[in-house]
């Protein structure tokens, strides 16, 4: 199981490495990628903040809900923020399992938990020179336990 | 006795209020809501803010009869847009 919320450039390969093992016949990547247009407006980076150190317990948490759903610890996410160009990987999430259902679930259940309660928010940079902040989603309040 | 908390500001709520944090004294027995009123009292800019926002007191997300505490940090998180 890893958690990590940084700055640097991810390293895809690096986040594939942390998983697997000789148990597991499959091995999923899923990379988020900032992409060249919000509808049809053509977009040059993007600006990710981060509330780090919460982001960092809250991207553990929801690892650690995958893992249960996999039944193993493999499971591997690393979120970047700061100014990332087009083409950038924003996020990177590995998991594997014995058998590909649970990986893909397990990957699918990480990145959509990521879109609901980590406090990472994007400003759109585009190429006229505006900036915005892109539309988020409000997180669930659930119980003073949930991370 | 006063609760003294810091509270912390994110993204557009950051762009909008012009700063990143801001130390709030509150009466004792205070909760979340409290500290919400106390601030979108204070008028423009800090009344922008929603009347429910979403809150983390602790790096946990809180509702908003949750009482706070002297040094609670206290985040108002704008609806987030990872991944």
């Amino acid at each position: 199981m890893y958690a990590r919320v940084s700055t640097e450039v991810i390293d895809a390969v690096d986040v594939l490495a942390r998983v697997g093992s000789e148990q597991d016949g499959a091995s999923l990547l899923f990379l988020g990628v900032v992409r060249n247009h919000a509808d049809e407006r053509p977009v040059s980076g993007m600006r990710y903040d981060a509330y780090e150190e919460m982001a960092s317990e809250v991207l553990r948490a929801i690892a650690e809900e995958a893992a249960q759903t996999l039944g193993t610890d493999r499971v591997a996410v690393v979120h970047r923020f700061g100014e990332l160009a087009v083409g950038e990987v924003s996020v990177a999430v590995a998991v594997s399992s014995p058998h590909r259902a649970e990986s893909y679930e397990a990957s699918r259940y990480v990145i959509e938990e990521i879109k609901k309660r980590l406090p990472v928010w994007k400003k759109e940079h585009y190429t006229d020179g505006e900036s915005t902040w892109v539309e988020g989603q409000i997180p669930p309040v659930t119980t003073g336990s949930e991370a | 006795m006063s609760v003294p908390v810091r509270t912390l500001f994110f993204a557009a709520y950051r762009d909008h209020f012009g700063v990143s944090e801001l130390d709030v004294e509150l009466a004792a027995g205070a909760t979340v809501a409290d500290l919400v009123s106390e601030l979108r009292g204070r008028g423009a800019p800090f009344d922008v803010l929603p009347a429910e926002p979403a809150v983390a007191v602790n790096h946990h997300y809180a509702f908003l009869d949750e009482p706070l505490g002297a040094g609670d940090e206290v985040a108002f998180i704008p609806p987030v847009a990872g991944g």
